[in-house]
């Protein structure tokens, strides 16, 4: 059991959570993931992405929206209450060495596991650029983190309602195209069609550019196929061949179709699982009424 | 043949013994007269019922048959049944003990041997094991009538289990030494238990949230009803052996730190082969394609076919194809057939004959409306624009000469192609070996298809650590995975025997 030591609500659906690991906390390196599951019995084990680690307190912090039913009743755990089962840290840690400038894209919740690369890459005598873009002012995470890392720090939103308006490819593009800001690596985590389209944004100038994939698994072990990709001509496991991966290699449209096979039941059980939240919200409040 | 109820089997087999005991009794029973005695049909499920439930398919003889077809074994001397049991139970010793009606005694015989009865009794390949050796069946030239073992053993299994006789096996005193288990499938079970027994502290290193490793996440409900599993491993636990689960050796901690580090004595890595094999097609990555282990975790550790509860989302495919000719393919496409599918297809390349899953599965798959499309093998799966499966073509083969492993080698037939019309696809062809350990644990040899390279008593080429089961030896079964643990266990067991030995003596010079 791992018991709930901290936790924030970041914006309305982005949660950030540190629960005891000890060995997690310990083994962790930039890049890795855990699989956790909140009911031994009939619950699902979901991949999550590891923000940050301590291994002096034996604890990990993980970043979620909550989007699906495993994530909403996560989201509605309190501190000290316990998570069944967590394991970890799974896939390989990402490779660190002074490459020179690292361009750093994090998307959306994408920030949350950018923020230990971005540390390490920092911490290895790179030059660090953040790009970090979400759709709206009220979705922007853990800017100040970012900001103690950065050596220049590039925020957009959508709607421009904080930073520049623009997507995170606009800002990719021009420090890709001018020889004095060519980056020598993209890390660029986020939403699929967000590293999509940045990888795309670097071909054309040659810049390697490393994506970490999130995508469907139910051992993170190897032993289900359930998270594979195709890079280059390959077949890959984002659980142990990743989850970071060459992104001019990776083929996203078929990522993305394979991210939706089961959206129908998932769409259901969402549904479901908001309706059950809303009829106890109903119930609260009624009882509240009554007293 | 019809399939028959239990009620009209028992009937028949209660005239059938009534007849035989006042002849034993009389004139005694002769080779001969065993020969006649009809060989016992496992009672099961209705076909028509059992397609639409994952409740065990079949439900073990009733003592009447047990005693029959215990009857029909012939206490040959040389008993060359012993010889073809991974674990070598003393067989006819444990058959004769049920012809006496002392079933506990017939279920100690076996636990002499092994300690997972009710589990092999269910899923060990037993004709091509201890019952393709037997006299009886080479009598009646057919080795499909030797006396049915299996059923036998699974009969005082489960009786045993009945009556509430899990046992918990004497522990030695404490040696003080400390041993760490990694995976909790079968071959690591018996390690387990062997080396508890010996009296050292045992650790088990499981990376699901559940132990029990294939029997739990791969071998369906209807075929091994998990309860039985559970028992095992509290049997386990109940021996005071430790069970950490969400413990991925290599990763939630290195191997080599558990030894250097955390003070364990020796290891033994039973993780299993976990790491399903592509056909390498093109179509292979569409939605609707699933290797037979995600299918079946889905279903079987996750309880995805339980709807109402799980929160594990499972597709529910009308029309699909299994690859494959194992166990288990037979596994995932009975329980496409429970999940409602229309049309399930097997397609394999080479026969019936050839196929390596156990008969009684494969008869099984096909009294459940099962097609099979033997000698085919799939060319390219084919998908639509939103990246669904839609269908797969295949192209026909003819047996031609024998290759390395016996088998006639099948050959493609040039302009055969044809396709089937498909939502979903369940790859069956096997798994390699799942690379983490090996890759974050340099020191350990592998061979070229990855698998731990281990002596004959499972000694790998780091010191202190031992291996067993799929991990090395690839793809196997149950049984021999507990004869590999079994060994390793009794080599890890003399290791440490000899090191206090020799620690003692000196002690006794100093």
């Amino acid at each position: 059991m791992h018991k709930i030591i901290e936790k924030r609500q970041l914006s309305e659906q982005v949660f950030r959570m540190t629960i005891e690991a000890p060995l997690i906390s310990h083994e962790r390196k930039a890049g890795q993931f855990v699989i956790l599951q909140l009911d031994t019995n009939f619950g699902e084990r979901i991949p999550l992405t590891i923000a940050d680690a301590d291994a002096v307190a034996g604890t990990i912090t993980i970043i979620f929206q909550a989007v699906g039913k495993t994530t909403i009743n996560l989201s509605r755990f309190e501190e000290g209450q316990e998570i069944a089962n967590v394991l970890g840290p799974l896939g390989n840690p990402t490779h660190i060495q002074k490459f020179g400038t690292v361009v750093c894209v994090g998307g959306g919740i994408g920030v949350a596991p950018m923020h230990p690369i971005a540390q390490a890459m920092k911490n290895a005598g790179n030059r660090v650029v953040i790009i970090m873009g979400a759709r709206t002012k009220e979705l922007v995470i853990m800017e100040e983190e970012m900001r103690a890392i950065a050596d220049e720090l590039i925020l957009v939103t959508d709607d421009g309602s904080y930073g520049r308006k623009a997507l995170v490819t606009e800002p990719l593009k021009e420090l890709c195209a001018s020889a004095d800001t060519k980056p020598d690596l993209v890390v660029a985590i986020g939403p699929p069609i967000m590293m999509k389209f940045c990888a795309a944004t670097t071909r054309p100038f040659d810049v390697t550019t490393v994506v970490s994939l999130n995508t469907i698994m139910v051992d993170g072990t190897g032993m289900c196929g359930g998270c594979r990709v195709t890079v280059g001509e390959e077949t890959k496991f984002v659980c142990v061949d990743g989850p970071e991966f060459d992104g001019h290699k990776v083929d996203f449209e078929n990522m993305l179709k394979r991210l939706g096979s089961y959206r129908s039941q998932e769409e259901q059980a969402r549904h479901s699982c908001l309706m059950d939240a809303e009829a106890d919200r109903l119930a609260e409040s009624e009882a509240g009424g009554k007293r | 043949m019809s399939h028959q109820t239990p009620e009209q089997l028992q009937s028949a087999a209660e005239s059938e013994l009534h007849t035989l005991l006042a002849k034993k009794e009389t004139e005694g029973l002769k080779n001969r007269d065993r020969l006649k005695i009809p060989q016992q049909d496992m009672p099961s499920q209705d076909p028509a019922v059992r397609r639409h439930n994952m409740q065990e398919v079949t439900f073990g003889y009733s003592e009447t048959q047990a005693i029959l077809e215990a009857e029909r074994c012939l206490q040959c001397k040389n008993a060359p049944c012993i010889a073809g049991c991974p674990v070598s139970i003393d067989i006819p010793g444990f058959i004769q003990l049920i012809t006496d009606r002392d079933y506990a005694g017939s279920i100690n015989v076996i636990k002499e041997a092994s300690l997972l009865p009710a589990i092999c009794g269910r899923v060990c390949p037993q004709e091509s094991q201890c019952q393709e050796n037997c006299t009886l069946g080479k009598s009646l030239k057919d080795q499909f009538k030797s006396v049915s073992i299996g059923r036998l053993e699974r009969f005082v299994a489960d009786l045993d289990r009945a009556k509430g006789g899990r046992s918990v096996p004497k522990i030695a005193k404490s040696t003080g030494r400390k041993i760490g288990v990694i995976g909790s499938g079968p071959a690591s079970i018996t390690a387990a238990a062997d080396l508890r027994k010996a009296g050292h502290d045992v650790v088990v290193f499981e990376a699901f949230h559940k132990p029990g490793g294939v029997m739990l996440y791969g071998i369906p409900e209807f075929r091994l009803p998990k309860k039985i599993v559970e028992e095992e491993i509290q049997t386990l636990k109940d021996m005071g052996v430790e069970i950490r689960t969400n413990f991925l050796v290599g990763r939630t901690r290195k191997l080599m730190d558990l030894i250097k580090q955390d003070g364990f004595d020796a290891l033994f890595i039973g993780s299993g082969a976990g790491l399903p094999k592509f056909m390498h097609i093109p179509g292979e990555n569409l939605v609707g394609v699933f290797t037979a282990n995600e299918y079946l975790t889905r279903s079987n550790l996750m309880k995805a076919y339980d709807d109402a509860h799980a929160d594990t989302p499972i597709f529910h495919p009308k029309r699909v194809a299994v690859l494959g000719g194992g166990n288990v393919a037979m596994d995932a496409a009975r329980t496409a057939i429970r999940l409602g599918a229309e049309q399930v297809y097997v397609v394999y390349r080479r026969t019936r004959t050839e196929m390596p899953a156990r008969v009684e599965e494969v008869d099984h798959a096909d009294e459940e409306g099962v097609i099979f499309r033997f000698l085919q093998s799939p060319v390219r799966i084919i998908g639509d624009d939103t990246g669904h499966v839609t269908g797969m073509e295949c192209i026909s083969y003819e047996l031609g000469e024998p290759d390395e492993s016996g088998r006639r080698r099948p050959v493609a037939v040039p302009g055969s192609e044809s396709v089937i019309d498909l939502d979903t696809v369940i790859v069956s062809i096997g798994n390699d070996s799942n690379p983490l350990l090996r890759q974050t644990t340099p020191e350990l040899t592998v061979n070229k298809w990855g698998n731990i390279i281990a002596d004959e008593n499972g000694k790998t080429s780091i010191d202190r650590v031992y291996a067993g089961g799929d991990i090395v030896l690839g793809a196997a079964t149950v049984i021999l995975a507990m004869g590999q643990g079994r060994k390793a266990a009794a080599a890890i067991n003399e290791m440490l025997a000899k090191e206090t030995a020799a620690a003692a003596s000196a002690t006794v010079q100093s």
